[in-house]
């Protein structure tokens, strides 16, 4: 397969802050690809300097063989941002949003409306075409600020955390679009806090931590760097998680996986069939288990178990 | 997976012309106009409200009568007007950089001072719909401009050249500082005095001596002297050059580190 983006020891400083130490990554074309890590880790720097915002310390980035620093006008041609926040205009309605950016893009003014018309058809906001994007709900702003960028299709488009902030439903609704858009061939990179969401998206993720990739691969590579299985138990009473804890890494012979909440108990298993034994050995202490089940590890305990801190404890705005 | 028409990926047309970019984008400016008059509103309501307070309690007393002074004040308060809107130019900027709006069009394949361009068209056409405005006013209130239409309208294009002049330190002003209520703030720590310390609302002769010195060399007295001759039908040809001169300058020294300061990265 093609690479659609390449970097190679991407690096970058904000005063004393290093945002990205040593960037690889390798995109192939057609495939949507996460980049999963907590606020601060570095994805969004790393979109910054791919859609040519930002340029790198040291390292380099090539986007469909163009130079994001040297060719940054050819790399603008091909490529599509949705940044974080919605990056449209709030005074203006959605229509009047889509047709300025088909202009700027170069369409005519007919064909830009035509475009818009055809864009907020296929987004679900032919309704609210006509007013003021101030108006729109949370996702509506999302969905007309992915059409934005869908204007004139871009062969690469970059998601900056498409879905932070969205309820349930319109995250749906927009994992059904990254979808549509990549089963027509643009090759997306998305950043994400969601690991659920990288797990349902994204054909390969990098885990970047401290401005770093520490691990990179399918979803399934990333669950076996952390074990075959994992046993996950929720306890009926919160003052018995150390002593569950104690029997079960006793059992297991260590194992313990970090958990986020004082109930719960995770572990890696070598053997599923050692499921039993942890069950007995807590039953013979009187400790309570409200639930148990043994399968995969999922996404937060690799984040877990690679970085040793939990993913969804934000620090501060990953924004430079 | 069946086509997906709409998102199909097609060739990309030729990106817009810088010319055709600051058309849209200027198009863009007059539409936030239409969406959000109250921003007008906002600056010319206190400029009307001055000409009537200074008219009707002052008029009497600093020039014999109200009807006598707005002649003398109406074309200050104009200039006045019109430069507290510029203010809104740097507010705009900033708010589109708060919002990421800048980072997308930076990121589109277009002539990347397009948006400052297609702002300062669009705030052009805002200080015009001021300006008659306040003329409307005026003339409301009796002032009669003796320098004809003529002269109305050759005043209005030295108070664009100047305030287009003086909306690039606004750009400045509006990338440095972090909220757009920080850059109405920072601004008018700028524009009172700029404007006050002017002989917009009285006469130069009135002031102490010191203050004299100060105020003749505002570029905003000499703005306001040449607004008001020209209206009036006087000759003020050194003032308009003076002004003239001001604005160059200006624009000299700001553009380019306003250009700087938006193409470096943030």
């Amino acid at each position: 397969m093609t690479v659609a983006i390449e970097t190679r020891g991407l690096a970058k400083r904000f005063g004393d802050t290093r945002a990205l130490d040593g960037v690889d990554l390798s995109i192939s074309q057609g495939t949507v690809y996460g980049l999963l890590g907590p606020n601060g880790a570095g994805k969004t720097t790393t979109i910054r300097i791919l859609a040519t915002l930002l340029s790198p310390d040291a390292g380099t980035g090539t986007v469909l063989g163009h130079d994001v620093v040297r060719d940054a006008r050819r790399v603008r041609e091909k490529v599509s941002l949705t940044g974080q926040y919605a990056s449209v205009d709030e005074d203006l309605t959605g229509h009047e949003n889509l047709v300025l950016m088909g202009r700027l893009l170069g369409l005519s003014w007919r064909d830009a409306r035509a475009r818009a018309a055809e864009l907020l058809d296929a987004f679900g906001l032919a309704e609210a075409a006509a007013r003021q994007v101030r108006t729109y709900s949370g996702g509506m702003r999302r969905r007309i600020d992915i059409a934005a960028s869908l204007v004139a299709t871009p062969e690469i488009l970059f998601l900056d955390e498409p879905t932070t902030g969205l309820d349930p439903r319109s995250r749906n609704q927009v994992w059904e679009l990254v979808r549509r858009i990549a089963g027509e061939g643009t090759t997306v990179l998305l950043t994400t806090q969601y690991l659920d969401e990288a797990d349902r998206l994204a054909h390969r993720m990098a885990v970047i931590d401290h401005g770093r990739v520490i691990a990179e691969g399918t979803s399934r590579d990333l669950k076996a760097m952390v074990g075959a299985s994992a046993l996950h138990l929720r306890l009926t009473r919160a003052d018995q998680q150390g002593r569950a804890r104690e029997l079960v890494s006793r059992v297991l012979g260590d194992g313990l996986l970090p958990v986020g909440d004082a109930t719960s108990v995770a572990a890696r298993l070598g053997n599923p069939a050692q499921a039993a034994d942890v069950l007995a050995a807590l039953a013979g202490d009187s400790v309570e288990v409200a639930e148990f089940s043994v399968g995969n590890p999922s996404l937060d305990e690799v984040f877990l178990a690679l970085t040793g801190h939990a993913a969804d404890a934000p620090v501060s705005e990953d924004k430079p | 997976m069946t086509t997906d028409q709409v998102l199909a990926l097609r060739a990309r047309p030729r990106p817009a012309s810088a010319l055709s970019a600051v058309g849209t984008l200027a198009w863009r400016a007059m539409l936030k106009i239409k969406h959000v008059p109250f921003q007008l509103f906002d600056v010319t309501v206190m400029p009307i409200m001055f000409t009537l307070l200074f008219t009707y309690i002052f008029g009497g007393a600093l020039a014999g009568s109200p009807r006598e002074y707005i002649q003398y004040l109406l074309p200050g308060v104009l200039v006045q007007t019109v430069i507290f809107i510029t203010v809104y130019t740097g507010v705009g900027l900033n708010t589109d950089i708060d919002k990421g709006l800048y980072d997308r069009f930076r990121s589109l394949p277009m002539w990347q001072p397009a948006p400052l361009f297609g702002a300062l068209a669009g705030d052009l056409f805002r200080y015009s719909v001021a300006s008659a405005l306040i003329l409307i006013v005026g003339l409301i209130l009796g002032f009669r401009p003796r320098g004809g239409v003529l002269g109305v309208l050759l005043a209005f294009a030295l108070v664009m050249v100047f305030c287009f002049a003086l909306s690039w330190c606004w750009i400045i002003v509006g990338m440095l500082v972090r909220s757009p209520e920080s850059v109405m703030t920072t601004s008018f720590i700028f524009l009172m005095p700029l404007t006050f310390a002017s002989n917009i609302f009285v006469d130069l002769r009135t002031m102490p001596p010191l203050l004299q010195e100060v105020v003749s060399r505002n570029p905003v007295t000499h703005l306001a002297n040449a607004s008001r001759g020209l209206m009036h039908g006087q000759p003020v040809g050194t003032e308009i050059l003076w002004v003239l001169l001001a604005s160059a300058v200006i624009v000299l020294l700001a553009s380019p580190i306003a250009m700087r300061m938006y193409r470096k990265e943030r």
